[in-house]
């Protein structure tokens, strides 16, 4: 059976700099993974800012080439899809959840506008009554109507609603597969769990496929079933979330895994205190 | 810590800071629709010298526009409506909104700011030695070599190469642009320091670091600190007390270790359970509904519409906000909320 | 729309000052079409009599009533700067836009052209144009070859616009919303290019009167059609400043001034009105 996505050896170099100082970035190096199609799961990839991991969702999408390497969408090569056709079939069947609610939903722009979209290109849906019901049925999914959402603007919606929304609308045409960057970072606390819970709603009752992207490891934690993580745009570590994150082998993840601060007031001081202590006998700091 | 002791010791019980009955409101007027955001709404409040207040709250809970009031840094439309903000400067009472002129003065000598993003206080085309200057050297009253000196042990103290005073912000990392617009904060000294999500912008790895430099220069400065931010395990690790904001008010405010125990309103409650944790993997529940609009908030208590406690009072009076414990709580059913 | 007007007028100080020079100037040159005399003709009136109630801003050497051909002058002028406006704010428009959006090999052969039109200077080639085509100029085409001169700074600034916005993660979303190319530029990137539009808008018909101006100055226009630059060249050639005919020179600049004044204030305050920051605030954003 063709896996739903394959990365085989994918690496992404950009040159930066000016004229005389050209330089190679290493965005990505030598990353491979495989999604199977049968086996619906939430499969993370951690990282800080610069670890490639968005590099990496941005060329699962289609939106950057590989400079070497294969990423392989139920058997079709990403980087190959040149017609409109291809790639409006791609995108039926991989869709996208933006960082920010509120920079992924045009301001001036209604929302069902979206929605509405989205259900005429790639369900084919001519008459309104049509669109509207998909847009409908997809919004109940995560727990909204269309009525909540019709004719409004993405200012009148708290930033958890809007991310709710946009996986409604990412799931109209019915995808295999969800990448979301950071989906939750910008939404507020008391409405984060929402979105993470519905992630795991989406793989139990959909069978949808997410790939979830984040530097937060408790989240990761909370919801992922495999995951991966990236150190200056190479997986350092990989495997069953549970093992990785409770106990990580590799140093940078031992590092990342200490320094997510623990919910508890006695805990959290310790780290900070213990920190403290270190600084005072090593550095400059104690004189 | 010395420094601390200097002060004559009854002035050291006057808390820091005094805000009473304060209330800023958005007010605008955009060819004709008029819109008022009461974005802090009666918060009164005292902080203590040398301590560490955290204010946490969800965006556009109205958290920046209240530590923006006061600083005495607000711009119309944010206006203030009612209400004072004082602090106690050296045994010298300063009313921020009643004399301007001495508070541009204790600007940067006695309050000073650590802002989220490095490069509002760095300019990214001149050096960074450029920025003390700037910013610290009409407070301090030395002559170039004496500031110099001074500039020098103090990024020591802080853990920064002094070479870095010749460097261009961009050449430097995340996590030393932050300690730099920490030591630009605390150069002078200053009694009161308010911390504006910090944190938020840096790696993982870098934030406890961060973390801990702030505790660290504030226990020997022997300032105050508020310290705001969304993030609840960033409060649990710095903060001596919190206060929760909902929707421009002050909801629950409390010693840390009991905010996070024994959380008294319901709010601060789902707050805490809701916060996942590595090793444990209980569902985590959402709070219904969305964060209500400031600018039509709900009648009475403001959480009512969200709320898994309200009842009939809850819809009408806004609860006041009262003493309980070891905090206050604004909540008719406070003693009723259990810990998740 | 009209309850649009209604607010701006009433809210809007500028917007009402502008608009009332603006629309008194306008139905003053719309005057013109009820003119007691042909505005062509000359030496059917006293020349050189001063400003009186009978000629309320006198007659002109040529004995031509100073306040009809100005109506005509200014009607011809405007006809010609807004049509030089709106071919090269649709031009502009286009190139910037696509060019903003493709991005690149398209990006760059368009602004390849784009430069190498800045680089052109602007009336040495009006002089050719106006040398090779003698005797069929008109004034059509003479606005077009202004209009062909007048987009190119401004797709510049409408490309940059629009290249920071072809990175907004909204217009990624759209793209996966299955929105097409000119869905869109037309309905996401257009409200926010519209304030750079109506700027432009502004800049270039003032620098287009102004081309107007000195070409007809320098009698490189149909000096027998009236506008505010031939009134200029034939004032000139009659010395009337000289001969202390003031009123010949001063009715026409005062009247472009107001003009220019009234369209600067429209600008300015339908700018705010149509910006996206504004319209989100009082949306309630």
């Amino acid at each position: 059976m063709t896996p739903l996505l394959e990365l085989n050896g994918v690496n992404k170099d950009y040159s930066i700099g000016g004229f005389l100082d050209r330089s190679t970035l290493h965005a990505v190096k030598d990353v491979s993974f495989k999604l199977e199609s049968d086996k619906p799961e939430i499969f993370t990839i951690v990282g800080e800012s610069g670890s490639g991991k968005t590099t990496t969702a941005r060329m699962i999408l289609g939106n950057e080439t590989p400079t070497s390497g294969t990423l392989r969408f139920m058997g079709q090569d990403i980087a190959a899809i040149r017609s409109r056709a291809d790639r409006l079939k791609f995108m039926a069947r991989a869709q996208p959840i933006f960082q920010n609610p509120f920079e992924a939903f045009n301001p001036l722009t209604t929302l069902d506008y979206y929605l509405f979209s989205t259900a005429r290109r790639f369900l084919g849906l001519k008459s309104r009554a049509e669109v509207e019901a998909a847009a409908d049925r997809s919004l109940q999914h995560v727990g909204l109507s269309l009525t909540e959402v019709r004719g409004r603007y993405s200012h009148e919606l708290s930033g958890g609603q809007l991310q709710r929304i946009a996986v409604a609308r990412a799931l109209i045409p019915g995808p295999k597969l969800i990448v979301a960057d950071e989906p939750v970072s910008m939404v507020d606390a008391s409405l984060r769990m929402s979105i993470v819970n519905l992630f795991r709603d989406l793989r139990d009752n959909l069978g949808v496929s997410i790939i979830y992207i984040t530097h937060d490891l408790s989240t990761a934690f909370y919801i992922s079933d495999r995951v991966i993580i990236m150190y200056r745009g190479e997986v350092v570590e990989s495997g069953d979330a549970k093992t990785v994150l409770g106990s990580p082998t590799h140093a940078y993840s031992r590092a990342l895994r200490n320094a997510v601060l623990p919910p508890d007031p006695i805990a959290a001081r310790a780290i900070i205190e213990a920190k403290l202590a270190d600084a005072n006998l090593a550095g400059p700091a104690g004189a | 810590m010395l420094d601390a002791l200097a002060t004559p010791s009854e002035t050291r019980t006057r808390p820091i800071l005094e805000v009473k009955g304060l209330k800023a409101y958005y007010q605008m007027n955009y060819f004709g629709v008029q819109r008022e955001v009461r974005a802090v709404d009666d918060v009164t409040m005292t902080i203590s010298r040398g301590e560490i207040y955290g204010i946490a709250g969800e965006s556009s809970s109205g958290k920046s526009s209240l530590i923006k009031t006061i600083a005495g840094a607000i711009r119309p439309p944010l206006r203030v409506v009612e209400g004072s903000v004082k602090f106690d400067f050296g045994g010298k009472t300063l009313d921020v909104y009643a004399d301007p002129a001495r508070m541009k003065a204790a600007r940067w000598q006695h309050l000073s700011y650590i802002m989220q993003g490095s490069m509002n206080v760095l300019n990214p085309v001149r050096k960074v030695k450029h920025a003390f200057h700037d910013f610290a050297y009409k407070h301090m009253s030395l002559g170039e070599g004496d500031f110099r000196q001074r500039l020098v042990s103090h990024l020591e103290r802080i853990g920064l190469d002094p070479r870095v005073l010749e460097s261009y912000p961009h050449q430097l990392s995340g996590g030393m642009r932050q300690r730099l617009t920490i030591a630009l904060a605390t150069v002078c000294e200053p009694e009161f320091i308010i911390a504006d999500e910090p944190t938020t912008a840096l790696d993982v790895l870098v934030q406890q670091d961060v973390l801990a430099l702030i505790k660290d220069v504030q226990r020997r400065m022997g300032s105050s600190i508020i310290f705001v931010t969304h993030d609840m395990t960033v409060h649990a690790a710095i903060a001596d007390r919190i206060g929760i904001v909902y929707a421009g008010r002050l909801v629950e405010e409390g010693p840390t270790l009991d905010v996070f125990q024994q959380p008294q309103h319901p709010y601060t409650a789902h707050l805490i359970a809701s916060l996942p944790r590595i090793g444990d993997l209980r569902k985590r529940k959402a709070l219904p509904g969305k964060p209500p609009n400031l600018s039509e908030p709900p009648s009475g208590c403001r959480f009512h519409p969200r709320c898994p406690l309200a009842i009939d009072i809850c819809k009408t009076e806004n609860p006041p906000l009262e003493t309980r414990g070891t905090g206050r709580v604004a909540c008719w059913r406070a003693g009723e909320v259990e810990a998740a | 729309m009209f309850k649009v007007l209604i607010d701006l007028l009433r809210y809007n100080r500028e917007f009402a000052i502008g608009f009332v020079l603006t629309a008194g100037i306008f139905l003053f040159a719309l005057a013109h079409f009820w003119a007691p005399l042909p505005d062509t003709a000359i030496y059917l009136l006293p020349p050189d009599m001063p400003p009186s109630t009978e000629y309320w801003f006198g007659t002109t050497s040529r004995g031509q009533d100073v306040l009809w051909q100005m109506s005509s002058a200014i009607w011809n002028t405007m006809l010609f700067g807004l049509t030089v406006t709106i071919i090269s704010r649709i031009l502009a428009v286009a190139v910037g836009m696509v060019s903003g959006y493709l991005g690149g090999r398209w990006d760059q052969a368009m602004m390849t052209i784009n430069d190498t039109m800045i680089a052109l200077p602007n009336i040495p080639i009006l002089l050719l144009v106006y040398f090779v085509m003698r005797d069929s100029m008109s004034w059509p085409i003479l606005a077009l070859t202004a209009a062909l001169l007048g987009w190119n700074y401004d797709a510049r600034l409408i490309r940059s616009v629009t290249l920071s916005l072809r990175n907004r993660e909204f217009t990624r979303h759209a793209v996966f919303a299955g929105m097409s190319v000119p869905q869109i530029l037309v309905r996401q990137h257009l409200p926010y290019v519209m304030p750079v539009i109506f700027f432009t808008a502004m800049n270039n018909l003032i620098w287009a009167i102004g081309l107007e101006v000195t070409l007809s100055v320098l009698g490189f226009s149909d000096i027998n059609r009236p506008t505010i630059g031939g009134m200029i060249y034939w004032a000139n050639q009659h010395q009337a400043i000289i001969a202390g005919i003031w009123w010949w020179i001063a009715f026409p600049i005062g009247a472009i001034v107001l003009l220019f004044l009234g369209l600067f204030l429209l600008a300015i305050s339908v700018n705010e009105y149509i910006d996206p920051r504004s319209r989100l605030s009082r949306m309630g954003a």
